[in-house]
């Protein structure tokens, strides 16, 4: 009998073929995005900085794609390389958060009663706030610009994420094995490393997907409000605040940064929404 | 009235896998009349829970029945879901393993005991509450006005598990499905409740299939019973006939392992004397 | 020739409060396991016996009263020094399914409680977790499997290799047998009973089924609603059971040769218990609680 390991939900709806449409829809998508993102700088037909590149405020042409903002920049090279920035803070800001707020989750979970009532209370706090509100704040707090923007977001996702992720630990303290684990007399630390992580990992991983999408909106509302983000870079909330006044005479200059900032979220979205449904606990057992 | 309420042949329950088709059941058929008690012995994986399942068409949807089931003379096999409706519960009663899902937490027990009676009966919601409250009666159970007024969460196991009883039994259906009624009650509860299913089948004439994998059960309280093992039916018989003379290595193996007080003190005294304790 | 004591609890109280409700699990249980022997704890549900399994191994704490192991007395430790004394006692859990990670490979669940004794050469944990199976009656290659490629028995087999991994003296098995199939509980049970010789452990055995306590245990405490109402040994509980709630316990078990008759119960009334009341002694080491207080302590031969 060959070794089998235990396949996880998702993986095994990939070998059934049982994937949602959706979720495909959102791969594919998200895909597309990455990778435009990605090769934006071989892609980009102009440099996204380049001022006069073209007439000012010139419509979507066969030249222009995206048509041209009011320096003359080429909107689509813009865009691209924006989603760099976009996807990059993204990417930042939810690994970050997701270690922190996942260790914070993990240390109330299994560090005694009084601890995990202090460490509660906080995560619930803060939990409440909405976590743009919190990003906002912070950068209030501490100057404007990418980093102090991506730190912000970070630290505005952490709530949720330690929540999430004391909620699943949580759940895994009570099962007998971990019980069992705990009798053999290995320290805390240990049994959430080796025997309570492997089995919370593939939540966190959805849980991810879907914290991306909310790391990027605020990135983008960030910048629109000019804190986040300064200009000219590209990233896509700054290019939709610079071209605010312009939404009757070149309304191109909101429309394909917002178009971009739409799709990357609903394709993260289908993407975490359809994972969460394989892995709900509904599908649970034998 | 000479056939039986219930005639099962040839049932198979096959489901659609990788490969080869996996028989759920295979061939079986029995009959249960009215007024008797057929006990379904066997151990996990060998088909007796998706027997009554079967018999009430509630299979999952990838599963593929074939054969014959007649229920008062009708063939139920190739019912739609309308037809089905009106089997169940008015013709054919059924009670579960765990009557804590098998109750709507949300709902009163006056509520969901008059659900059927309404339905099936056309009794008014009054004529229906005043049915219940005798059937309550009927089961032993004190002070039912009580009882009718709580919500399942309020009551015991045991308790619940008999109120499932007088529900199943308040339509007068011609044979009730017991899946592992007792199984997870405290023994001192099952005893009662055994006790009950007894009378009942006196007092209705109803006949009850009794879906068990203690043999012991199958001892105090069957009349007939069939041994099941992977989709089979091994061996059928009478009570007396099929415990003390088993015909099939099975069914000799499954007597041979279950365990009772009295065999376990046996063995201790045998044990001491080899040990020359 | 006095034996020893292994494992001794005394008036032990667990509490649970829970949306301003309180349930008292455990009211003052008193208890003693001598070395050697197999102590069985029956009763049904609500009788508080999952609550004492677990104190004895320290999953939980009790509200208050006394945990002594080897003479030691446990509840006034600090929990490292808990921690190691409570190795000495292990647990078997009931439900199969659910007592082994889903994600860890068989041997390394069992190869943990080596490693943390002490052991941190993973080849040597290796070889001597293989050994374990073997001894439970399992293949030694099983060690690089899945627990869902098993069985329910097999997973028990593994349970218990599980549970001897830190070389243990007691080992609370907490109905070991009750989710399985009838053909392989009495294999399940004849496991234990040889490993019980062969590695000189001592059990506590807790079971609603009494047909499982007479196979297999010396001596018998009968629980009901947190307290002990009968305690000794096995057969003179047994044939000579002297509480209503004993009597009512082996009268309501399946047995053939008896068959139903309909008739309706008469219910039985069981006594109201308090804290004051006494243990009577009706032979040899053989307790029963009545209206005054004592404690249930297997007296020496």
């Amino acid at each position: 009998m060959t070794v089998t390991t235990p396949q996880t939900v998702i993986v095994s709806a990939v070998r059934r073929r049982h994937i949602p449409f959706s979720v495909l829809m959102g791969l594919g998508l998200a895909f597309l995005i990455v990778c435009a993102a990605l090769m934006s700088f071989y892609i980009a037909p102009f440099d996204p900085m380049r001022m006069a590149a073209g007439p000012r405020l010139a419509a979507p042409s066969i030249q222009y794609w995206f048509g041209t903002d009011e320096f003359g920049r080429d909107l689509l090279s813009r865009v691209l390389v924006g989603g760099r920035l976009s996807l990059g803070i993204g990417v930042a800001a939810v690994l970050s958060g997701l270690v922190a707020g996942g260790l914070l989750g993990l240390i109330a979970a299994f560090s005694g009663r009084a601890i995990e009532a202090v460490l509660l209370r906080l995560i619930d706090v803060l939990y409440s706030f909405p976590d743009t509100l919190i990003a906002l704040a912070l950068v209030a707090f501490l100057g404007p610009g990418i980093e102090n923007a991506t730190l912000a977001i970070a630290i505005s996702l952490v709530p949720f994420y330690a929540r999430v992720t004391y909620g699943l630990a949580a759940a895994e303290r009570a099962k007998p094995y971990i019980e069992a684990a705990r009798l053999a007399g290995i320290s805390s630390g240990r049994l959430v490393r080796v025997h309570v992580m492997p089995n919370i990992v593939q939540s966190l991983i959805v849980m991810g997907t879907l914290g991306f999408s909310s790391a990027i909106l605020s990135a983008a509302g960030l910048s629109f409000l000019g804190l986040g983000v300064q200009p000219p870079s590209p990233e896509w909330g700054a290019i939709l605040a610079s071209g605010r006044n312009y939404i009757t005479k070149a309304p191109w200059v909101l429309i394909f940064p917002g178009a971009a900032i739409c799709l990357t979220v609903l394709s993260f979205n289908l993407i975490g929404d359809g994972l969460r449904d394989l892995v709900d606990p509904r599908r649970k057992g034998r | 009235m000479n056939t039986p309420f219930l005639r099962v042949r040839d049932l198979s329950v096959t489901f659609p896998a990788k490969g080869a088709p996996f028989n759920a059941i295979d061939r079986i058929s029995f009959d249960l009349a009215r007024g008797e008690i057929l006990a379904l012995v066997g151990e996990s994986g060998s088909g007796k829970s998706m027997t009554s399942l079967s018999i009430m068409q509630l299979l999952p949807g990838a599963a593929q029945m074939s054969g014959s089931i007649e229920i008062d003379g009708q063939n139920i096999v190739a019912f739609r879901r309308r037809q089905m409706e009106d089997i169940r519960g008015a013709k054919v009663g059924m009670i579960f393993q765990e009557p804590m899902t098998s109750l709507n937490p949300v709902l009163t027990i006056a509520r969901q005991m008059t659900e059927g009676l309404v339905r099936h009966k056309g009794l008014t919601r009054r004529n229906a509450l005043t049915l219940a409250r005798t059937c309550l009666d009927d089961v032993g159970i004190p002070d039912p006005d009580r009882v009718l007024s709580q919500y399942p969460h309020q009551l015991s196991g045991g308790m619940r598990q008999r109120i499932m009883i007088a529900a199943a039994l308040a339509l007068r259906p011609g044979i009730l499905i017991a899946d592992e009624p007792t199984t997870a009650l405290d023994v001192t509860v099952q005893s009662q409740v055994l006790d009950l299913l007894f009378d009942l089948k006196t007092r209705s004439g109803s006949g009850i299939l009794l879906i068990t994998h203690d043999i012991g059960v199958v001892a105090e309280t069957a009349d007939r019973v069939a041994v099941m093992r992977g989709g089979k039916i091994l061996e059928t018989g009478s009570v007396d006939d099929v415990l003390h003379s088993p015909q099939h290595d099975y069914t000799k193996s499954l007597l041979a392992s279950h365990l009772t007080v009295d065999r376990s003190m046996k063995q201790r005294r045998t044990d001491r004397e080899e040990t020359g304790a | 020739m006095t034996v020893k004591t292994l494992l001794n609890v005394e008036g032990l109280r667990k509490s649970f409060t829970a949306n301003r409700r309180t349930v008292h699990a455990l009211n003052g249980i008193s208890l003693t396991l001598r070395e050697g022997e197999t102590l069985g704890i029956i009763g049904e549900s609500g009788s508080g016996k999952s609550t004492l399994g677990r104190i004895a191994v320290g999953l939980d704490t009790p509200t208050s009263g006394e945990l002594h192991i080897e003479g030691c007395r446990i509840d006034t430790l600090s929990a490292p020094m808990r921690r190691e004394k409570l190795r000495q006692c292990q647990m078997i859990f009931q439900d199969p399914y659910s007592s082994l990670n889903p994600r860890l490979k068989v041997g390394r669940q069992i190869g943990e409680g080596l490693f943390a004794s002490g052991e941190s050469d993973w080849r040597a944990i290796n070889s001597k977790v293989r050994d374990l199976l073997a001894r439970c009656g399992l293949e030694k290659d099983f060690a690089e499997r899945y627990p869902h490629e098993f069985s329910g028995g097999q997973r028990q087999r593994i349970a218990i290799a599980r549970a001897l991994a830190p070389n243990p003296r007691i080992v609370v098995a907490d109905e070991p047998v009750s989710a399985l199939d009838v053909t392989i509980q009495a294999q399940i049970l004849d496991l234990l009973a040889e490993l019980k010789k062969v590695e000189n452990l001592s059990y506590i055995f807790i079971s609603h089924d009494m047909a499982v306590v007479a196979r297999l245990c010396d001596r018998v405490a009968v629980m009901h609603r947190g307290r002990i109402v009968e305690c000794g040994p096995v057969e003179a509980v047994i044939e000579n059971a002297q509480h209503p709630y004993t009597r009512n316990l082996l009268e309501a078990v399946p047995r053939f040769g008896r068959r139903r008759t309909g008739q309706r119960p008469t219910p039985v009334t069981l006594p109201q218990h308090e804290d004051g009341d006494n243990f009577v002694t009706v032979s040899e080491g053989h307790t029963v609680l009545q209206a005054s207080a004592s404690t249930c302590r297997g007296t020496g031969q």
